[in-house]
């Protein structure tokens, strides 16, 4: 095997008609700072992060505080007719949750029907959220659940990719496991291109939008 | 137009071999409109083919071949004008590929690229024209043939100038900008493929109700054409030169001859 | 998988015949183009971007070299491996080994078609292995043996009702008839099979060099089913799918379901960096990335480089008129419509594969939706003239065109055979201007009139003024 390597390697470069860089060069290369094009807006970021999440069948309820994050799940709950059971992630666990609500940190198993989780961040450009993996947000909650609702903090909506981007690289222990970016619930156009929520992933993603 | 003290510039015409053959009323129609555009007109008797057959099919030094000969018959000329996006394009774009590792010939490619046109843009956007004396009446969809289209940019220029004929009326079609089927060899090399293409551009002709069809390429309205009769279609099919030029009189192409 | 481009022009008048592919080709046209020309139309950035991600496609293709060692680095920093298949066989062998080494036995995937590309099911199957296609598109066409018929919407040719007799066939239980039936259906059934897998096998849209993650983007999410709940994690991606920075993808993110979809962005984009960290408390122990070269080094540095540039959108195919009249199975292999068209003659051989650039009018629709402004008609005009200088073009062809060209050198002669040709022709028109059959032109008067010449050409009529 790693002479499939050097051999990729030695075709790329006799490709190019070059050898392995100089080092000034690869060095130059890894100061590289791209600058591209974003996407210009004039929307309020947080209007805006509403409006596109809700576009692609998302939904979002705003709360004054955490404190009303249980009753705001509660609500969902029985709106959807759900039992009163759901992965919980670790930060939130500590919320005032009704006393008859079972609920634990995950992972999420196979017949999990609800889980609330925290987030990273927001990104207000695509209106998407942006979700780190570790043992206070185990991924699993976020895809194998039907219902996926989401406590986001007003302050945690950022502009575009460029500043979620930040946010990752800040990070002490570097990337996670998992970065997801959710745009709204699981769908799929597979079948005669009839879009159809749901497919594999959560059919409903909820955001708890705390001020 | 450019004020008449200033000497007209010298147009070669080249003819293209689906119009020297199947259709010289094109031709006519396109001396017409660049003398009243203020041009002189020549027609090189030596002018053959450009080309774009050999360079279609893999075969560079053919259309090499061809294409020296061209640029010799018409690099004296100040402009190169012809009533094809097609043959244009191929002399505008790929003359200049063809003989980009060729000293000698790539600044002659390069030159006459640079004063090649094709009709209607060169009507436009190099003589300025936007008033036509010509009549027609009738409604006619307009097909935007691909090469005039992606390769050379033509799409507003014969709209702006087919809406100066007094009578008539343009509308669009559905997918004006898709692919008619004929694509050189190709409608004969898979005729079946080409055959659904050029069906769906007919139903969609039929759906604005038109009678008249127009486009700036034989080739593409040799096929249309050719499948409208087929199918008993009285809608007239005309290159837009003739209509511009007040020739479109009789049945069009694919009708009885005048 | 087995190639049958051979039989392009077979399987494209069968597809020709097909109502219901006829159908669906239509509909899809309808979504996918229409809605793409809706959001690029609201979206004045979207040429610049086109052109800078053109432009990064291209810088990191000359320092591919550069770009793979900075990604392997990192991803062996966040506890990954990195394998180097140059061909196919190789690339299998590794997967292979990964899954007998733990001892696997069901196998779920996430859309890869670099994993079609080196024949990895059929591979995986051979050695005892249950392979589950999460994808719901690739799942259908799983249950029914045929290969994807488009690189986004692999089942697009399926109608429901046939989509319901495979799903009542393979599951048993009561059928099914609405969409949302199949699909919850589905969902369950493959609910079980995310929790029994031991490996998961998914694609990577981009491999960031940055951070050593690999990036899938997907609606339903079934990739990321696949890759947490499995034991192991393996990426099958292409080289040339490096990016060198988080903000060098951000900008793809910008276009590419803009130009493959026509949304603003799918449902999940997803980043994995490595395997679970110690503690977590889901997620895959290993982490594996297949790069697979396959003939892809080779197209660095030629005439076809640029095709290097190709994220696979889609966006080609779903405005090539060619690929809407015939659909993706005729083209016989993995990669269908122009992109398709440049591919497997690259991939699999010019002799396989002549049709492939030839059935095309150069229209160049595909390249003007292209977002990383890849010069496809180009390309397979380069193609064509590959086989001419190989002696694969046909011989009746090739004499044609030596005639065509013989003549064409010799303005007199020229002069002549048109003027001859204009008279017989003339003749043949008469007095209604148009001739039913040539039978040397079959091909055009099958289907349609030739119209008449006028019976002099231009020339003559205009030197004889």
């Amino acid at each position: 095997m790693p002479e499939s390597r050097k051999a990729i390697l030695g075709q790329i470069r006799s490709a190019l008609r070059r050898g392995p860089l100089a080092d000034a060069c690869a060095a130059a290369l890894d100061a590289r700072l791209p600058t591209h094009t974003r996407i210009a807006f004039t929307d309020d970021p947080l209007a805006r992060f509403i409006a596109r999440f809700e576009s692609r069948s998302g939904t979002v309820v705003r709360v004054a505080s955490l404190l009303e994050v249980p009753a705001a799940v509660e609500t969902y709950r029985q709106q959807h007719g759900l039992p009163a059971r759901a992965a919980i992630a670790r930060p939130l666990a500590d919320l005032p949750w009704p006393a008859d609500f079972a609920h634990h940190p995950g992972p999420a198993g196979k017949d999990e029907v609800l889980s609330v989780t925290a987030c990273l961040a927001a990104i207000a450009e695509m209106g998407s959220l942006m979700l780190a993996s570790g043992p206070d947000s185990p991924t699993t909650l976020n895809f194998v659940p039907d219902h996926h609702l989401i406590v986001l903090h007003e302050a945690q909506i950022v502009r575009d990719f460029e500043q979620a981007w930040a946010l990752l690289r800040a990070r002490p222990e570097g990337l996670p496991r998992a970065t997801n970016i959710v745009s709204g619930p699981s769908r799929t156009g597979d079948i005669e291109l009839t879009i159809q929520l749901g497919a594999h992933g959560p059919r409903s993603v909820h955001v708890i939008l705390v001020r | 137009m450019p004020p008449r003290s200033v000497p007209p510039p010298r147009v070669g015409l080249f003819a293209t071999c689906l119009m020297n053959l199947f259709r010289p009323n094109i031709g006519f129609a396109t001396v017409k409109l660049l003398e009243e555009a203020g041009c002189t007109v020549e027609v090189p008797a030596a002018q053959t083919c450009c080309g774009q057959p050999g360079y279609n099919s893999g075969d560079f030094d053919a259309a090499r071949a061809l294409a020296k000969q061209l640029i010799k018959v018409f690099e004296g000329f100040d402009y190169v004008v012809g009533p094809s996006g097609s043959c244009m394009a191929t002399i505008r774009l790929d003359y200049p590929k063809l003989f980009e590792n060729d000293a000698d010939w790539l600044p002659r490619a390069e030159a006459l690229a640079a004063k090649s046109w094709e009709l209607l843009s060169f009507l436009a956007e190099v003589r300025g024209v936007t008033t036509v004396s010509a009549s027609y009446a009738g409604t006619a969809t307009y097909h935007d043939s691909c090469s005039g289209l992606r390769s050379l940019g033509i799409k507003q220029q014969p709209r702006l100038l087919l809406g100066a004929v007094n009578g008539l009326a343009l509308t669009e079609m559905r997918d004006a900008e898709v692919c008619c089927g004929f694509g050189g060899t190709f409608c004969v090399k898979y005729p079946e493929i080409s055959g659904r293409m050029v069906d769906e551009k007919i139903a969609n002709i039929d759906a604005t109700g038109a009678d008249t069809l127009l486009g700036g390429d034989l080739g593409c309205l040799l096929n249309m054409a050719g499948r409208l009769k087929r199918q008993g279609s009285t809608v007239k099919v005309f290159h837009a030169a003739e209509v511009l030029a007040g020739m479109a009189t009789g049945e069009g192409i694919g009708g009885a001859p005048k | 998988m087995k190639i049958s481009s051979p039989q392009f022009k077979e399987k494209s008048v069968i597809a020709l015949a097909d109502p219901r592919l006829r159908q669906a080709l239509g509909q899809s046209r309808k979504g996918f183009v229409n809605k793409r020309a809706e959001l690029v139309g609201e979206l004045p950035e979207f040429e610049r971007l086109r052109d800078e991600a053109r432009d990064l496609k291209n810088h990191v293709l000359d320092n591919l070299d550069h770009y793979l060692e900075r990604y392997e680095a990192a991803v062996t920093a966040a506890g990954g491996h990195v394998h180097w298949a140059r061909d196919a066989e190789e690339a299998r062998c590794i997967i292979l080994n990964i899954c007998q080494r733990v001892n696997a036995k069901t196998i779920t995937k996430g859309k890869t078609m670099v994993s079609e590309e080196i024949g990895l099911n059929e591979a995986l199957e051979a050695g005892g292995y249950t392979v589950v296609e999460t994808d719901l598109g690739e799942y259908i066409i799983q249950l029914a043996h045929e290969p994807p018929s488009h690189i986004i919407a692999p089942a697009i040719h399926k109608t429901k009702e046939q989509v319901s007799e495979l799903f009542e066939a393979a599951h048993g239980g009561p059928r099914k008839s609405s969409v949302a039936d199949l699909v919850t259906e589905a969902r369950l059934v493959l609910r079980d099979k995310y929790f029994q897998a031991d490996v998961g096998i998914t694609g990577g849209n981009f491999l960031v060099a940055e951070t050593g993650s690999s990036i899938i983007v997907t609606n339903e999410g079934n990739g990321d089913l696949t890759q947490t709940l499995a034991k192991v994690h393996i990426v099958t991606s292409g080289i040339e799918r490096i990016v060198p920075t988080l903000e060098d993808v951000a900008l793809f993110l910008r276009i590419l379901a803009r130009s493959a979809t026509g949304q603003e962005t799918e449902t999940y984009t997803t980043l994995s960096t490595g395997p679970r960290r110690p503690d977590d408390v889901d997620g895959p122990e290993e982490y594996h990335v297949v790069l697979v070269d396959n003939g892809r080094s080779k197209m660095l540095g030629g005439k076809f480089q640029d095709m290097l540039r190709c994220i696979r959108c889609g966006a080609c195919m779903n405005h090539c008129p060619v690929y809407g009249a015939i659909g993706g199975h005729a083209y016989g292999w993995v990669y269908p419509g122009p992109m398709g068209a440049v591919l497997t003659p690259l991939f699999v051989g010019l002799d396989a594969t002549y049709d492939l650039p030839n059935a095309c009018t150069l229209n160049g629709r595909c390249e003007s939706v292209c977002p990383v402004r890849i010069p496809l008609p180009q390309l397979l005009r380069e193609l064509r003239h590959m086989q001419h200088q190989q002696g694969i073009r046909p011989q009746g062809e090739q004499r044609a065109l030596g005639a065509w060209r013989f003549v064409a050198e010799r303005p007199s002669l020229y002069q002549f055979a048109n003027r001859l040709a204009a008279r017989v022709l003339g003749r043949l028109g008469g007095s209604k201007g148009r001739i039913a059959s040539l039978p040397f032109a079959r091909a055009w008067t099958d289907s349609r009139d030739m119209p008449a010449p006028e019976g002099k050409t231009f020339l003559e009529q205009w030197q004889a003024r």
